[in-house]
């Protein structure tokens, strides 16, 4: 009888011993990658830690004001406050519509909140004031979601209240004063005027039936007349809300407005752009290529130079308009022409069928584009999108090339003429980049997990 | 029936509604506006130009520029023309592209190879330190570089000194340089002799391979050949044909060896680290993007895994890693400009000095954008050349 060789049982591929056998002590190789790579990450982490207890955050913890707000004035920041309070509003009422991200969202901003106001440090200016308007922030989260839950509202509804915050805000971070309400009143008459004109022009062309133009016109206009008459006249009388030059704004407030306001201006101006280029017609066609491809062949910092200094020239003597505006101005002309090329690859992906249908249907032209193109084409480069959000976030970081105090301007600015945190120049400077990767990796993961619940590349 | 009439007895499509003419009435409307608003600007650069004495002629271009540049490629003095004080700008520019394109595509591949390494370890350090490189501007990143890295190193008589040597200092980074002796032409020539040896037998050997379906060595063998060339060149020479050239610290600063200023070493640090972690996601991206299919049946064949991955997995990648590559050399060269921010005189920062000195704003203006475009163009074309080179053909 031949012995049966024995046989030895299969090594361990369960439990931490697996783990570690599969992860990191697969091979020789492995094994001695683990160990020098190891060892050099130990000895980083370590000088790390020793670095970030020896630091000296105090330049941070002494100007935090100035990283937040700028030289916003300090008996004004009820109204940033205000603003800050509705947003988080707003977010617990979308947590309670939409859950998701949300959810997520929602639950940090309130717990951030909380921790912030019941933190035992103390920087300058942090008084209870401050920490009464960052338990009201964690507050009005909460208060947000029961509303939403209560009043069982349409995710339209949501939709609409986060586009009269966005005006509101503005305008309330701007503030009023008896010069501007003329100005004021031009332009919300200006913008009600455009607003017809697009709508109707908008309804006739895609032969939308005459009430739903009138509807739409109604509501645009009770908008308009609303804000006109409260923000403009009744506040311009009072001392409620006065105007703050926009030199006065600064810190995260400013990268906050230039990205806000960069993203709502740079979308709709790059479907349109992204329709043009891919229009049959030859001269808007010719126009938005020309554009798309001159702004992207230049650097950003050439476009806001062109802005604040080039332009300029080009305008009657004596025109003077806000260097943020300007700033605004090229970053959305920039951003633009990135998110054309973006939707234009999603406009690319959605079937010729889908339009034969809609047509079939009788659909008309701005009907088919509105209702069944270009929603099909967003939800496809969602994550194209938010990446081009995210560049835009970053970009407002060189308005610092031509002299604005966004967050990293405050952080550069501390050591002008200043030598006394010169030596803590690498603390700011992670500070700022710490700040700016919050915001772009929350809106990197919110990207992520709309992306899974549209079901974008799996149906 | 006359025309006229026949056009009142109409009864199609009404004109309001007719597609034609909404389309041509469309265009002619925005052709209007965007001509109305560029003669409306040009008027008023042209009142100004009158009223103001602004000039927007380029014939200052071959006046004396009259303004130092901190560093450059090609020799440079204040005597010499805004033209090519210009030019010094786009060397600058054209150094850290390059440069930063190399290290950046270097490190790139590396780190988009560990994250798919199968070392828990390496994969998720290469997976940190993209998500936090990637998630922060390139500016903060610069300034930190520059401010808080390089001009806080020990001042010049206390360099810190590393094997080499290599000084650090806050007046940048000293090294010892290769030196090119009497010798080095001669040399130089038993080199190209390598060259051509090398070449020949790589040739040779290829054929031979293909020939008889045996491995013929058409790697090693050719590389051992320019090497053994090589050797016998610099023995040959006589004297050693390299010398090196050694910082050291002189009156007031280092002389000698190779120096890196700590504007430029912040551009190229900063440049390259933000890029790379664009490249490391394409690199992962595109070597995914291989059906593993592919490489299953390459080692299902008796290649070995490396051949695997050079020989199988590898060009297919590429197709897919390449276009977005080239756009990532767009944006690291066009992120160059940045160095505005701290000081290294490249391109945009010679212009705006340039502006300073002359006062011409809108032709300086104009002649930094058309470089920028033609640097846009060159990779773009280099990037249509390549498509065109790897598309697919059905057979």
């Amino acid at each position: 009888m031949v012995g049966t060789p024995e046989v030895l049982p299969p090594s361990t591929s369960v439990g931490i011993v697996g783990w570690l056998k599969a992860n990191l002590l697969s091979s020789p190789v492995n094994v001695a990658l683990t160990v020098v790579v190891g060892t050099l990450t130990a000895i980083a982490a370590v000088a790390m830690a020793r670095w970030l207890v020896s630091a000296d955050w105090s330049p941070i913890h002494e100007s935090l004001k100035l990283f937040l707000v700028g030289q916003y004035p300090s008996e004004e920041l009820w109204r940033i406050g205000a603003v800050v309070v509705g947003a988080t509003a707003l977010m617990g009422v979308s947590w309670a519509v939409w859950g998701g991200v949300m959810r997520t969202f929602a639950r940090i901003v309130a717990a951030a909140g909380l921790i912030v106001a019941l933190t035992p440090i103390e920087p300058a200016g942090f008084d209870l004031a401050v920490r009464l308007w960052y338990l009201g922030s964690a507050a009005s989260v909460a208060l947000g979601f029961a509303v939403g839950r209560a009043a069982s509202l349409g995710p339209k509804w949501v939709i609409r209240a986060w586009a009269l915050a966005f005006f509101l805000g503005m305008a309330l971070i701007w503030g009023f004063d008896e010069r501007s309400l003329g100005s004021s009143l031009r332009m919300l008459f200006g913008a009600g005027a455009t607003l017809t004109v697009v709508l109707a022009g908008a309804g006739w062309v895609g032969r939308f039936p005459l009430a739903v133009v009138l509807r739409w016109l109604a509501w645009g206009w009770a908008v308009v007349f609303v804000v006109t008459i409260v923000m403009a006249w009744g506040l311009g009388q009072t001392d409620l809300a006065p105007r703050v030059n926009t030199s006065r704004w600064g810190g995260l407030l400013l990268t906050f407005v230039l990205a806000i306001v960069g993203i709502v201006a740079s979308f709709p101006i790059g479907v349109l752009l992204a329709l043009g280029r891919r229009s049959r017609l030859p001269v808007l066609k010719g126009l938005s290529v020309a554009f798309i491809e001159l702004v992207r062949g230049v650097p950003l910092v050439t476009l806001l130079f062109m802005t604040v200094v080039i332009v300029p020239l080009f305008l009657p003597q004596g025109t003077s308009f806000d260097l943020v505006l300007r700033a605004v101005f090229a970053i959305t002309l920039f951003s633009s022409a990135y998110m054309a090329e973006n939707i234009r690859g999603g406009l690319a992906a959605v079937p010729l069928g889908q339009i034969e249908g809609a047509k079939a249907l009788g659909l008309g032209g701005f009907q088919t584009m509105l209702f069944i193109v270009l929603p099909q084409a967003l939800r496809a480069v969602i994550p194209a999108i938010v990446g081009q959000f995210i560049s835009l976030f970053k970009d407002t970081s060189l308005v610092v090339i031509v002299g604005l105090l966004d967050i990293l301007g405050i952080g550069k600015s501390l050591f002008l003429g200043n030598v006394r945190w010169f030596g803590a120049q690498a603390e700011v400077y992670l500070f700022v980049a710490a700040v700016f990767w919050v915001f772009t990796f929350a809106m990197a993961y919110a990207s992520r997990k709309v992306e899974e619940s549209l079901g974008v590349g799996s149906r | 029936m006359s025309p006229i009439r026949r056009l009142l007895s109409y009864r199609g499509i009404p004109i309001w509604r007719d597609v034609r003419v909404l389309q041509a009435a469309g265009q002619l409307v925005s052709v209007m506006f965007v001509v109305s608003v560029l003669v409306f600007f040009v008027a008023n650069l042209m009142s100004a130009a009158d009223e103001r004495g602004l000039s927007l002629g380029f014939d200052f271009l071959d006046q004396e520029a009259g303004f130092p540049i901190g560093e450059s490629v090609i020799d440079y003095h204040p005597a010499d023309s805004f033209l090519y004080a210009f030019g010094v700008g786009i060397a600058n520019t054209l150094k850290a592209a390059l440069l930063g394109v190399i290290f950046a595509t270097l490190l790139g591949v590396a780190v988009g190879l560990a994250r798919l390494s199968s070392n828990w370890l390496v994969r998720n350090l290469a997976g940190v330190y993209v998500q936090t490189i990637r998630n922060v501007p390139l500016l903060v990143q610069l300034f930190f570089w520059y401010f808080a890295v390089f001009q806080a190193l020990p001042l010049v008589r206390e360099a810190v000194r590393l094997p080499g040597p290599v000084y650090l200092s806050n007046r940048g980074l000293f090294m010892v340089w290769p030196r090119m002796t009497s010798t080095f032409d001669t040399w130089l020539g038993f080199l190209a002799v390598g060259l051509v040896v090398a070449v020949g037998l790589r040739f040779v050997l290829m054929r031979r391979e293909r020939r008889s379906g045996r491995p013929s060595h058409a790697v090693v063998v050719p590389w051992l050949a320019f090497a053994a060339i090589g050797a016998i060149g610099w023995i040959a020479a006589g004297e050693s044909p390299l010398g090196r050239s050694v910082p050291t610290l002189g009156e007031f600063n280092f002389e000698g060896g190779a120096r890196i200023t700590p504007e430029f070493g912040a551009l190229l640090v900063g440049l390259v680290l933000y890029t790379a972690t664009f490249i490391a996601e394409i690199v992962r991206a595109g070597i995914q993007s291989v059906s593993r299919g592919q490489s299953e049946a390459a080692l299902a064949l008796g290649l070995s895994s490396f051949q695997t991955t050079r020989l199988v997995v590898f060009p297919q990648a590429l197709r897919v890693i390449v276009p977005p590559l080239i756009s990532q050399y767009l944006n690291l060269t066009k992120n160059s400009s940045l160095a505005v921010a701290i000081a290294y005189p490249e391109l945009f920062t010679v212009g705006r000095t340039m502006i300073n000195q002359a006062g011409r704003a809108v032709p300086i203006f104009l002649l930094i954008m058309a470089a920028y475009l033609a640097m846009s163009l060159t990779w773009a074309a280099v990037g249509n050349l390549y498509n065109r080179r790897v598309q697919m053909v059905e057979h």
